[in-house]
């Protein structure tokens, strides 16, 4: 938000500072007005980290698939080539975070396909012109480029082999196979232009449907697992795996020509920069493209093969493993140690209430737990379309805290309640008052259990935080979403492995703080 | 000289069943009352009312002319001293820090404090080299002596003691009996003790209360409960008391 506010500035200085006035005076208003005390300790800190995080101009978002990585990619160049500072938030997830990432200001511009337009974001079973696309967009604030030159249409695949043995060759061929099993992903089983209305077009007999990750897909269709999938035609792999597309021989599918969506007030500049893309790709160099992606693992080298014929980027492109390994690390450490503290300071006043039963009592513990049965996919989806979380490192913060709370609070409740009645009274009668009794005794006599609850909540939200690079916060999910979608084992590990090392290390070394923190009376 | 504590009336229920119905009791200055009865008569309610650990549904108590309030408990408690069967030492202190926690928390000079516990200690007969130790490092008798410290800490005007002795064993137990009765008589320790053995009630009560299901039944000296009981259970309860050893 400050980034773009920053450029208005620059052009019509008097109204940009007024402007920007407003808008801090109304956001102080409003978190005073409606947030209680620990949701104001949490604007502070995640803001901080969200402006250390992009300190570009202008921020491409892209989808979690080769081709959207790649475009983002050849954006962020031809920005940068054109001296506008450009980050690229890579695979940020589906069609509907993205672009609310771009409505909510959290990027600026993304490539996005004219079908998945009309049908998803503007919610419409016409086939729009392009004319149209933009005059609806306008409303959203939200532009589009010229198409890019190639038409990457959804594709329903199938093994070569068994479809020269079988003979299928159309999709309307499928009705003669009510044996086959079909892996789709999630996005496709559920879009308007997705599987219900193909299945009902074709009449499709087929029962044994599930949902399947995109990449993983590909691997399932190889081993047999399933025997057709949904893909993009562009898609590298099909070559790859020695697949087929299906003629679309109904015509089902509506044309999915690659555009850049971008928010109008982006400056002029970076709007003719991201516009030169134009036209500059067919479906042959697309594919291409794609398949250097793959082969090389590295988005960036691929994104320079588009670049070949004009000038060398002066940006580097390589960055080395261990650099990065260090990025990651250190901003898993980030999210996981910042949601940690919050949880601690909210959780232990929470686990101190909860103590005292009750219904504010109960009500804390069930709020609690009922958090931690959220799927953290969920819990992450739910909190982007909230206006202060959005797609950002605050989002993931965020949920971690949730998650880590429950630990802390449950701990905290049961380790106070388990202080023997005699020495609660005794705490009473001699004395002290109710703070004295809870900072010099009850407290520490409950601190055991308290820390074994920290650390349970630590242990958890390191594991939890590889889910943050699904929102683009980065951290050691970040290789564990690129290997996922690449199919490549070792830069899983490339994440995995730290991200369990640093599992243990945090255990271990709560294991250290319990010995200066649990009082020496108690470890006897 | 007026009674130091004057329960006038007090009756306290708990959810089920009335613990103490409407009770006059006055406790005397200088002087050791005892409070004996089975189990359940509400001799701990008593106790744990005048502490304020409980409040009473009816009824007022005075503590030294004024009226015990939950606005003034909390400093009345420091000139009451408090010690339970389990000695109620915090684990997580050694003896010296769960001695001098009051003393600390009132703010007391360290001079001050370093003097009151050589002097306690000498009075408890505690030896100095165990202060360091925490609770669960020391015996039982040692424990209750602790305790003991901890409750004349701040030179309390009552001293409530609610059966200090029961979880000891017999020898040690015996000699803590001796020892706390020379305490008392040393300081005029005004004293309020519970406890359920007719013997460690003759030996420390100037008076005895002799409680049941709620009600005192019967108040003065041990003679007076033997030779003039009030009505058959002060026979019943002082008979069965005597154990066959006595028959």
């Amino acid at each position: 938000m400050n980034r773009i506010r920053k450029v208005r500035k620059e052009e019509t200085a008097e109204s940009g500072i007024q402007e920007a006035r407003n808008c801090d005076f109304r956001i102080q208003s409003f978190l005073a007005s409606l947030l209680p005390d620990f949701l104001l300790i949490f604007s502070c800190i995640p803001v901080f980290l969200v402006d250390s995080a992009s300190a570009a101009d202008v921020v491409i978002g892209s989808k979690k698939f080769t081709e959207s990585y790649v475009l983002g990619e050849i954006a962020k160049r031809t920005l940068n080539d054109a001296g506008i500072p450009a980050e690229h938030r890579q695979g940020m997830g589906g069609t509907i975070i993205v672009w609310q990432a771009l409505r909510g200001r959290q990027i600026d511009a993304y490539p996005e396909y004219t079908g998945t337009i009309a049908q998803e974001i503007l919610k419409t079973d016409r086939k729009l012109s392009l004319n149209e696309i933009r005059e609806a967009l306008a409303k959203s604030d939200v532009g589009a480029t010229e198409p890019l030159g190639f038409n990457n249409t959804y594709a329903l695949v199938m093994r070569r082999s068994q479809a020269k043995r079988l003979g299928v060759r159309t999709i309307s061929d499928l009705r003669d196979h009510p044996e086959f099993k079909i892996g789709l992903t999630h996005e496709f089983l559920d879009r308007q232009d997705g599987w219900q209305p193909l299945r009902a077009r074709y009449a499709l007999p087929q029962q044994n449907v599930i949902g399947i990750d995109h990449a993983l897909g590909y691997a399932a269709l190889k081993n047999s697992s399933i025997d057709v999938k949904d893909a993009y035609s562009t898609d590298a792999k099909i070559a790859e795996y020695d697949l087929v597309t299906l003629e679309d021989d109904l015509q089902f599918f509506p044309r999915y020509d690659a555009v850049f969506l971008y928010r109008l007030s982006l400056p002029a500049p970076a709007i003719t920069a991201l516009r030169k893309i134009e036209g500059t790709l067919d479906e042959t160099r697309m594919t291409r493209l794609n398949a250097e992606a793959e082969r090389t693992k590295n988005y960036a080298t691929a994104a320079n093969l588009y670049f070949q014929d004009g000038v060398e980027s002066t940006t580097p492109v390589g960055e080395s493993f261990w650099h990065k390994l260090a990025r990651w690390t250190l901003r898993h450490l980030e999210l996981a140690g910042f949601s940690l503290l919050l949880a601690v300071i909210v959780g232990i006043p929470l686990g101190i209430i909860a103590s005292r039963g009750g219904p504010a009592g109960s009500a804390i513990l069930g709020f609690a737990s009922v958090v931690q049965t959220i799927p953290s996919l969920a819990l992450l989806a739910l909190l982007v379309p909230l206006p202060f979380f959005g797609i950002s490192v605050r989002t993931a913060i965020a949920a971690l805290f949730l998650y880590g709370l429950l630990p802390i609070v449950r701990n905290t409740a049961t380790g106070l309640q388990d202080i023997p009645r005699a020495l609660r009274e005794s705490a009473i009668a001699l004395g002290l008052s109710p703070m004295a009794r809870l900072w010099q005794v009850y407290l520490p006599m409950a601190s055991r259990s308290i820390l074994a609850g920290i650390k349970t909540s630590a242990v958890i939200n390191i594991g939890t935080a590889t889910l943050a690079a699904l929102i683009g916060a980065g951290g050691l999910g970040e290789p564990i979403l690129s290997g996922l979608n690449l199919n490549d084992n070792a830069t899983i590990l490339e994440g995995a492995i730290p991200a369990a090392l640093l599992a243990l290390l945090v255990q271990w070394g709560f294991d250290l703080l319990d010995r200066v923190l649990i009082p020496k009376g108690l470890r006897l | 000289m007026s009674a130091l504590v004057e329960l006038v009336d007090v009756s306290k229920r708990y959810a089920d069943a009335p613990a103490l119905h409407p009770t006059n009791l006055a406790i005397e200055r200088g002087k050791t009352t005892v409070l004996i009865g089975p189990s359940g008569c509400g001799k701990s309610t008593l106790l744990r009312l005048v502490i304020g650990l409980i409040t009473p549904d009816s009824g007022t108590i005075a503590f030294d002319g004024s009226q015990i309030t939950s606005a003034n408990i909390g400093t009345l408690r420091r000139r009451i001293g408090y010690v339970i069967q389990e000695g109620g030492l915090f684990p997580h202190l050694t003896a010296r820090a769960n001695i001098l926690l009051m003393a600390r928390y009132v703010g007391r000079s360290s001079e001050e404090m370093r003097a009151r516990l050589l002097e306690s200690c000498e009075l408890t007969r505690f030896s100095e080299n165990l202060l360091s130790r925490y609770p669960i490092e020391l015996s039982g008798g040692q424990r209750q002596r602790v305790s003991l410290m901890r409750a004349l800490m701040l030179s309390p005007e009552l001293l409530l003691l609610d059966e200090p002795l029961g979880a000891l064993d017999p020898l040690v137990r015996a000699a803590l009996q001796k020892e706390l009765k020379e305490i008392f008589a040393r300081l005029r320790q005004t004293t309020l003790f519970v406890t359920h053995d007719l013997a460690e009630a003759a030996y420390f009560g100037d008076e005895i209360v002799l409680m049941n299901e709620g009600r005192i039944v019967q108040q003065g000296t041990v003679s007076d409960l033997r030779e003039r009981p009030a009505d058959p259970f002060v026979s019943e309860f002082i008979n069965a008391q005597r154990g066959p050893a006595s028959l």
